[in-house]
């Protein structure tokens, strides 16, 4: 089974269905198992733009993962450098064309904009954040690395995972869930705010 | 004339201990920082953030133990110089020899190399993580005193600037910082070290800021005004509910430290710059 709960525990390993997204719930603590593949900035515009010029994607993302992640070079001998995820919003611009494509798991780190969470409803996806700068421990779950697209982008390329274990919070649900804002909700004290009056989150990263 | 001998500084010295702080400054977080980190663990009431920085905690053991960077985002390379009026550089350029250091750390560290050329277009990868971003002052004395701050995107990115109406005062500088890490979520990877920079002008009140976030966490300002001003700060930003990664909790920030220095009459510069929780930086003095 993709997505298998043990108590507190959810397992999750791709391909994954409608059924699957549906299992996750924000606050979900989730470790992922078997192929995720990595995108991140530049690599995003190339795919848009080839979706754009109606060309198909260098990888098939239909029930996939992806990880926004550029990480630093491996020592030798070893997998990978250090590896956390790098500001979802950032991205935010590109998401819905891909959850058009079928992606139903994204990692990254931080919230997303409205279009984004509106667009994970809508396609019955998911976005679950791992550590931000926590990339040291998140690289000891990577066991195998692969470059299959892009690869003159260098950190930028799109690459193929083998993961064991990788951990992840879900951040937005298929429900319109957002722990980011259930949490910040929970533990503001307006008493010793006084006269400041919250605002929302950007809806841009820069 | 002051009493001091001028003393040579030969490049190749410098080009030696930049490299060698690329290396340790993406390794092993400071000392003051990592005492922050565990304060923020002992105080948090939210179970899931109290998590988040057991888990960010464990990473800076990891990092040290195994030589991992403690994060991928390797940074920009900023440079900070003290130049004592009395030090000769010998043997080269100074720029060059900061550069030939960031160069050989990026690399033979394997670092990730984030700079890129053509800003507005082609943004091509330089390779190397050159150049540095290099700050200089002049000082007293005979002695070159360099900082490496690793300064990852994430954060530099929620950076924000406002000249105010001076009338504004410390009201309108908490409201604007306030906003800025509150907007900002978990963008930046809070808990934060906040560099708040006051006064001057344009660019010095953003490099004042940056001087903010080099200041050792738990370090007040020298001075009792702002020293007051840094801990009601703290005290509001940790009240936003933000939270480690924004996953809300007691703990957005570790410190908040603010630089000022006179300004215009008609002026109130405000810079804020943020640093996340892997607030790397390296010191020597050669």
């Amino acid at each position: 089974m993709p997505v298998t709960r043990n108590g507190d525990e959810i397992r999750a390993e791709p391909p994954f269905t409608d059924e699957d997204v549906a299992q996750l719930r924000v606050g979900d603590h989730v470790k992922f198992y078997g192929t995720i593949y990595t995108a991140r900035d530049a690599a995003h515009r190339r795919m848009i733009t080839a979706l754009s010029e109606g060309k198909p994607l260098p990888i098939d993302v239909k029930g996939q993962i992806i990880y926004y992640v550029g990480p630093s070079p491996a020592r030798p001998g070893r997998v990978v450098g250090s590896a956390g995820p790098t500001t979802a919003m950032r991205l935010d611009p590109f998401t819905p064309a891909l959850l058009d494509q079928g992606l139903k798991v994204i990692i990254g780190k931080g919230g997303r904009g409205s279009v984004v969470k509106k667009s994970l409803q809508d396609h019955k996806a998911v976005y679950l954040f791992a550590i931000g700068g926590a990339g040291a421990v998140l690289s000891k779950t990577i066991k195998k690395l692969d470059i299959v697209a892009y690869e003159d982008l260098g950190t930028e390329s799109i690459k193929k995972l083998e993961v064991e274990g990788f951990p992840a919070i879900v951040c937005c649900d298929m429900y319109g869930g957002d722990l980011l804002l259930q949490g910040k909700e929970q533990f503001r004290n307006q008493d010793v705010l006084g006269a400041y009056q919250s605002v929302p989150p950007a809806e841009k990263a820069g | 004339m002051t009493s001091e001998t001028v003393r040579e500084v030969h490049v190749d010295d410098i080009t030696k201990a930049v490299a060698e702080m690329c290396e340790a400054a993406t390794h092993v977080l400071p000392d003051d920082v990592v005492a922050g980190l565990k304060k923020a663990q002992s105080t948090e009431t939210s179970p899931l953030a109290r998590q988040v920085l057991i888990e960010i905690v464990e990473n800076v053991e990891v990092a040290k133990r195994d030589m991992i960077p403690l994060c991928q985002d390797t940074g920009t390379t900023v440079v900070m110089l003290d130049v004592g009026q009395d030090v000769h550089i010998v043997g080269g350029s100074l720029r060059d020899a900061i550069n030939k250091g960031v160069s050989k750390g990026y690399t033979e560290g394997f670092l990730r190399a984030s700079m890129v050329d053509h800003p507005f277009s082609t943004r091509v990868n330089t390779k190397d993580n050159t150049p540095a971003v290099i700050h200089s002052e002049i000082v007293a004395g005979n002695k070159l005193g360099i900082t490496v701050v690793p300064k990852g995107g994430g954060c530099e990115n929620m950076s924000k600037f406002q000249i105010m109406l001076p009338s504004r005062g410390k009201e309108g500088i908490t409201e604007f910082v306030l906003q800025t890490i509150e907007e900002s979520g978990g963008n930046p990877c809070p808990p934060l070290v906040v560099g708040v920079g006051v006064g001057g002008s344009s660019e010095y009140a953003m490099y004042l800021a940056k001087k903010g976030i080099v200041r050792p966490v738990g370090q007040d300002s020298d001075d009792p005004e702002t020293a007051e001003f840094e801990r009601e700060l703290l005290e509001k930003v940790n009240a936003l509910g933000v939270g480690p990664q924004a996953v809300g909790g007691v703990n957005t920030a570790m410190a908040v430290n603010i630089e000022t220095y006179p300004t215009h009459i008609t002026s109130l510069p405000v810079a804020v710059n943020l640093q996340c929780h892997s607030a790397r930086s390296k010191h020597v003095e050669l």
